[in-house]
């Protein structure tokens, strides 16, 4: 194999691990500040255990996440040299923000989160939570930003030609405020939230059907079932505005989507297809002009297709990219459906007499986990040839000094350290899980515990 | 180019990256050196006190790394590209190793077997150990030069980066990181443990002194270019003079079991090293062995005036944030450690 697709395995492979564990972050952190929050507005004790239990399993998903997403900023340099002097002068603000106001914002309350209980005022713990969280938002926000810039470049000129071709920064703002980067950004962070929200819905599920911390459980279901709820129900708005500029930006990627070749036609919306990239048909299910309609809300207005692009200007995994985009958005209306059904459930009171449903809750943590890698592959790929859209082709942005087997070396040795971590990972998961909330009382080095409940509740 | 307080901006983000790398290297440079004694301490109980003493900092130290790269990458975006590419071997396996260092912190605690145990304060001890190593077998062939070519790319082989210079910075780093660490640990210790530390620290100011007169004579003897500046300008002579006075300071301070101070001088000497590795370096951020008209310099390597400038501006936002609650968290945990149920 060449070094391109040896890189592109790697960064591929190293990028989804990583992007297991920062959603979880991510969403967990917004429910432990909820969780939290309720613990200094009502001063119940329940509350207190619930974010205890759950800042252990956040400081799990925390530090894998840290550890392993250091290895794509080093890699810019080392597997995407040509890359990283094009794009360096209009990506580094970027990614210098982040460091600077998100990771270590982050990195620097956390160890109050979690080593702080009993060192600091229950108030100033809440302030570290809530840093940590906000922290971790502000990191999705700037690499999402990165990457929407990638997607659709503004802000920029570019110097120099031929290999010394680069790209420098013009206008900042326009640059942070790319076409892409809000609706993407949207779209992320509620995809985070989801993957936090049904974690912390599958395990008291589980409890609850095990008959263990009932009381505890049931309230924390009902806190992340309203984050799950609220939150499917945006995605279906966050992501249709992503389609909708994905449409007007990149017409390429979008006809990818849904496996549409005529170069200007009504274009249909499939619920399943299988692509034919050959013969260039896709048979399935589907809704005649649907694509159309979703666009211009008209189902006769024709859209442009792949064949309006030259050869070697649209992506090639036709198929892949069209099943990527299908599977999330099925993912992403059975979770509308599930959470909406809860909700009425709990509305009639009688959410936790379903076992049915607690059982279904139990299982589809992956679900949503699954929409945010196979959404982002489809984004990704749907990108390609390109690295940063219509200007730097991925192939020209490889390091020139690097050989294959240095990359295979490398592929071989995250490979084995990976599948460690991730055996580690879910064992260490799946321990703390059995073990449960710790109910037991605390020694409490702590002194204003109660007087800061109080201030909370009078106001 | 555009200045602020009678500096370029390329200067300000050579000294930004710097200050940044300094940062580093004085933070997780105690944590390493930590790390790499770990074995020494034999106790169940003195190895955990001594993982907790790091336990909650090493990671928002780590992320002084990722702030690092990322404003080297934002302010020289050719010496990432050219350094990264060049040396892919050495930093594929800091990867590596920071990955297990992460993973052995927080995995050790959380089962009671010895085997388990054991396991893991082994591969914590030997990542910190490996990662002190590559941080100055980098550092080393900075110092030395790469076959940089026209097209301000490396050409050399890709195992050039393992020679005898390297290997001797390398060791010189995990000396000093050593030296380092032990006086941290002895700032947060008591008893036992600190009895023992006060004879590792004895060690380890020799293992220092030793390793960093050795490579400073063949500094002098073999890379003269490194000495350039200073016999050119002999006013700079004070920043080498400042050097070994604060090195000098550690065994006195060491002495008087007056860590704190100690500590303070160990973490200057690791900044004043650094800044004596900037002044022969500046304005060459990589040096070319195939002749100096191939040199990366902070001007020839910079982003656009724009782009530093826009950088700076976040970099003065964000530095006193940054500094306010790295400072608030140490003052939290500050005194020795204490085991509770929340500790590693």
């Amino acid at each position: 194999m060449d070094v391109e697709i040896l890189s592109r395995i790697q960064f591929a492979f190293t990028i989804s691990f990583h992007y297991i564990y920062p959603p979880l972050s991510i969403g967990l952190g917004l429910i432990m500040v909820i969780m939290e929050g309720m613990y200094l507005r009502t001063g119940e004790k329940v509350y207190e255990v619930m974010t205890r239990f759950w800042t252990k399993i956040f400081a799990l998903t925390f530090g894998i996440g840290v550890a392993t997403g250091i290895v794509m900023e080093f890699e810019f340099g080392t597997n995407w040299a040509t890359y990283s002097r094009y794009v360096g002068d209009v990506f580094g603000s970027a990614l210098a923000a982040e460091g600077i106001f998100a990771f270590a914002l982050e990195s620097g309350f956390l160890g109050i989160l979690l080593f702080g209980w009993n060192k600091v005022s229950s108030k100033v713990h809440f302030i570290a939570t809530i840093g940590v969280w906000l922290g971790s938002m502000f990191s999705a926000v700037w690499i999402v930003i990165a990457n929407s810039w990638q997607q659709t470049p503004t802000g920029y000129h570019v110097v120099g030609e031929g290999l010394e071709a680069r790209a420098e920064i013009t206008d900042f703002w326009a640059m942070v405020f790319n076409p892409s980067s809000v609706d993407r950004l949207t779209h992320v962070w509620l995809g985070a939230f989801l993957a936090g929200a049904f974690l912390v819905l599958s395990v008291h599920a589980y409890y609850i059907l095990k008959g263990r911390f009932v009381e505890l459980s049931k309230r924390a279901f009902k806190i992340a079932l309203i984050v799950a709820t609220v939150f499917s129900l945006g995605q279906l708005f966050t992501g249709h505005h992503s389609a909708d500029g994905v449409a007007k930006n990149q017409p390429a990627k979008l006809a990818a989507l849904e496996g549409h070749f005529d170069s200007l036609a009504v274009a249909d919306m499939y619920i399943l297809g299988w692509v034919n990239k050959e013969d260039q048909k896709v048979s399935g299910i589907k809704i005649p002009g649907g694509l159309s309609f979703l666009l211009y809300q008209d189902f006769e207005t024709p859209v442009k297709g792949l064949n309006a692009f030259p050869e070697d200007e649209r992506p090639s995994a036709i198929n892949a990219i069209f099943q990527f985009y299908h599977i999330m958005v099925a993912i992403g209306m059975f979770l509308i459906a599930l959470t909406l059904f809860a909700s009425f459930q709990w509305w009639r009171g009688k959410l936790f007499e379903q076992k049915w449903l607690l059982k279904i809750f139990v299982l589809v943590v992956l679900l949503p986990q699954i929409a945010n890698q196979v959404g982002w592959f489809a984004a990704e790929m749907g990108r390609q040839p390109w690295v940063v859209y219509d200007l730097l082709r991925t192939s020209d942005a490889l390091s020139k000094v690097v050989t294959a087997n240095q990359v295979l070396f490398s592929l071989i040795l995250f490979t084995i350290i990976y599948a460690l971590l991730f055996g580690l990972f879910i064992y260490l998961l799946n321990k703390k899980i059995k073990h449960g909330p710790n109910e037991e009382p605390l020694i409490d080095k702590r002194t204003h515990q109660k007087e800061m409940a109080n201030i909370f509740k009078n106001n | 180019m555009a200045t602020f307080l009678g500096l370029d901006y390329a200067t300000w983000w050579f000294l930004l990256v710097g200050g940044v790398f300094s940062g580093y290297a004085i933070l997780d440079g105690f944590d390493l050196g930590a790390g790499a004694w770990h074995l020494f301490f034999k106790k169940e109980k003195s190895r955990r006190i001594a993982l907790n003493a790091i336990g909650p900092v090493w990671d928002g130290n780590e992320v002084w790394l990722v702030i690092g790269g990322g404003a080297l990458f934002a302010g020289f975006p050719v010496v990432y590209a050219t350094l990264f590419s060049a040396m892919y071997i050495p930093f594929m396996l800091f990867l590596a190793f920071l990955i297990f260092r992460a993973v052995s912190i927080e995995f050790r605690s959380k089962e009671p077997m010895l085997w388990w145990r054991k396991m893991w304060d082994i591969s914590y001890s030997l990542a910190s150990i490996m990662l002190a190593i590559l941080l100055g077998v980098v550092l080393g062939n900075v110092l030395q030069g790469f076959a940089i070519g026209a097209d301000m790319e490396f050409q050399g082989h890709w195992l050039s980066f393992i020679n005898p210079y390297a290997i001797m910075v390398g060791l010189t780093t995990l000396a000093l990181f050593m030296m380092h660490g032990a006086i941290y640990l002895l700032m947060k210790t008591e008893g036992r443990l600190y009895a023992k530390l006060r004879l590792l620290l004895k060690r380890g100011i020799i293992f220092f002194i030793v390793m960093f007169s050795i490579t400073s004579l063949y500094t002098l003897i073999y890379i003269p270019h490194l000495s350039d500046d200073f016999k050119n300008n002999p006013a700079l002579f004070i920043f080498p003079l400042l050097a070994f006075l604060s090195i000098a300071n550690i065994p006195r301070l060491a002495n008087k079991k007056k860590y704190h101070s100690a500590f303070i001088f160990s973490s200057i000497t690791v900044a004043m090293l650094l800044i004596l590795v900037a002044i022969e370096l500046y304005p060459v951020m990589l040096l070319s062995t195939l002749g100096e008209a191939y040199n990366i310099t902070i001007y020839n390597a910079a982003s656009s005036e724009k782009s530093l400038g826009i950088m700076l501006t976040i970099a003065a936002i964000g530095t006193p944030l940054v500094l306010a609650y790295t400072i608030f968290v140490y003052k939290t945990f500050a005194g020795k450690v204490e085991l509770d149920e929340t500790s590693y």
